[in-house]
């Protein structure tokens, strides 16, 4: 007899285990964020910081294309030689946003990297817990699925705050420096843009940095997880 | 189709009267294959897997758990060491099982390997006559969810969750509807006499009552075989016989096979038999008979 047909004959007994509902997983991920909040807000602050320079620099080129913009609108009234500063200016911001873009890649890195790192200690200290879990029948993609999902609730409240931050400090700090009737001049749909994918790429981040632990967790024998300590 | 116990039936080829004490899949006289009638009768859950899975040498309804030549090797660099060195054992369905031996005997190793927790480098075993082996993840973590139950020394509960969550954690892995499950799970934490503090979370019970939890826990889905390594390992004297007689009492009335790695005495007698390993290999087993406990006084009562 061949073993596929031996498969089949087996599950009329043992039957497969089945997809943990996803209103469950997300209560016990919620629920694991919730309760370890001090684990969490560490994990949390690296997407935090990443997230809110990013926003920073996104929305200090925002105000500076804004001003750019309304000072060109303007130079009618000004006269020629202004407008000749203008291009400068415009070179020279476009040269200070090669900078910032390399800022922002180094400033991802080092929050991607932070993530991971918290996220990997996270998992280790919980391998007793996921060694439980799997006995009691727990499939290696429930495992799986509860620490994305952590990961991607701390991902996007880690982006969502983190996108507040950054971009409140700079705007009050734009407002300073360029007068209370600032935000007049900027343009809204772009800023918007910037948070947008700011929030997207804090929680694919974090899920990226999580991913690895928890497969690695979720892969060890019930035996092997259960028999470590931290 | 109905369970009853004939001991003979009649093969519908050859009208050769088949004794069915044994594990017969097929007719001795013309070779007619047999297992339609025996399921039919009940007498059999599965259809023959041509002694793949299935071991045609004893009798087999009689075991919940079989273990064949089962070795377990751990590499640590360059050196192996054989934690388990050919173990055979049959342990019948509805016995109380204690298993003893000193510290590095290989008795967690063969709580493992029985409780699906580790795959063994040789040998197989045997659950309900389902070979392990050839259980894929799937099927492997239904049988960790439905057919046991894990009691351990450290206890184990997700500290993040109360009581109640733990003993329901199992239930949601078998896909119970969420109104059942905080019943049943009510009804579990009663029985092991914490009724009134399902809403505690671990660190707020003392060790013996997080043992219960656990116990209560070990029993969400109704498991056909209780595993407990040491489970009164991390526990006073008092508390360690409540969660003896807790096992004993689940044994006695719910039927549960019961499958304990001790050294603990007092759970030798409440066995009803007890295997000795040591250096990986069964050393003896004692029948409860045979077993004379000395006894001893703490606090002027009477303790085994």
């Amino acid at each position: 007899m061949v073993k596929d047909d031996l498969r089949t004959e087996i599950s009329g007994d043992i039957e497969r285990q089945i997809q943990l509902p996803l209103k469950q997983a997300f209560a016990i991920s919620m629920r694991n964020v919730t309760l370890r909040l001090g684990r969490a807000a560490v994990t949390g602050a690296g997407v935090v910081l990443g997230i809110a320079f990013l926003i920073s620099v996104g929305t200090q080129r925002v105000i500076d294309h804004g001003i750019q913009e309304y000072d060109r609108q303007h130079a009618g009234f000004v006269g020629g030689e202004n407008a000749l500063g203008a291009q400068a200016a415009a070179e020279a911001a476009q040269s200070d946003d090669m900078k910032a873009n390399w800022l922002i890649v180094m400033s991802l890195l080092v929050c991607g990297v932070g993530i991971t790192n918290s996220l990997l200690m996270s998992v280790t200290e919980r391998f007793r817990e996921i060694g439980t879990m799997k006995c009691l029948g727990a499939l290696d993609k429930f495992i799986v699925q509860l620490f994305l999902m952590e990961a991607a609730v701390l991902g996007a409240l880690g982006s969502i705050v983190g996108a507040l931050l950054g971009f409140v400090s700079m705007l009050l700090l734009g407002c300073f420096r360029h007068g209370f009737d600032l935000p007049a001049k900027m343009d809204w749909g772009n800023m918007l843009a910037w948070v947008g994918s700011a929030i997207v790429l804090g929680i694919v981040i974090s899920l990226l940095a999580a991913f690895w632990p928890a497969w690695r967790a979720a892969k060890l024998p019930p035996a092997a997880a259960l028999a470590t300590e931290v | 189709m109905s369970e009853q116990n004939v001991d003979t039936i009649k093969c519908p080829n050859c009208d050769f009267m088949v004794d069915t004490t044994g594990l017969v899949t097929q007719c001795p006289e013309c070779k007619h294959d047999l297992v339609q009638v025996l399921q039919d009768l009940g007498q059999i859950k599965r259809k023959s897997r041509a002694g793949l899975a299935r071991d045609d040498s004893a009798t087999t309804h009689e075991f919940i758990v079989r273990t064949k030549g089962l070795v377990k090797e751990y590499v640590m660099g360059d050196i192996s060491v054989r934690a388990l060195d050919g173990v055979d054992l049959d342990i019948r369905r509805g016995e109380y099982l204690s298993i003893m031996g000193p510290s590095g005997s290989g008795k967690s190793t063969l709580f493992n390997m029985v409780g699906g927790l580790d795959k063994p480098s040789e040998g197989t075993c045997f659950i309900d006559e389902v070979d392990m082996a050839q259980l894929d993840a799937f099927e492997l973590a239904w049988l960790r969810c439905r057919k046991i139950g894990y009691i351990f020394q450290s206890f184990n509960l997700i500290p993040v969750m109360t009581a109640l969550e733990n003993v329901t954690l199992p239930m949601i892995f078998a896909g119970m509807g969420s109104d059942e499950m905080l019943d049943r799970g009510r009804e579990l934490l009663e029985r092991v006499g914490l009724g009134e503090r399902y809403n505690h979370k671990p660190f707020e019970l003392s060790g013996g009552q997080q043992q219960r939890v656990a116990c209560a826990r070990s029993l969400a889905n109704a498991p056909a075989i209780l595993l407990a390594d040491e489970p009164t390992g991390n526990l006073d004297l008092r508390t360690g016989r409540e969660i003896i007689e807790l096992l004993k009492e689940l044994n006695d009335l719910d039927q549960v096979t019961i499958i304990s790695a001790t050294h603990d005495l007092k759970m030798i007698e409440a066995s009803d038999r007890v295997v000795h390993i040591r250096d990986g290999s069964v050393e003896r087993i004692d029948k409860r008979e045979d077993i004379d406990i000395e006894v001893g006084t703490i606090d002027g009562e009477t303790e085994a």
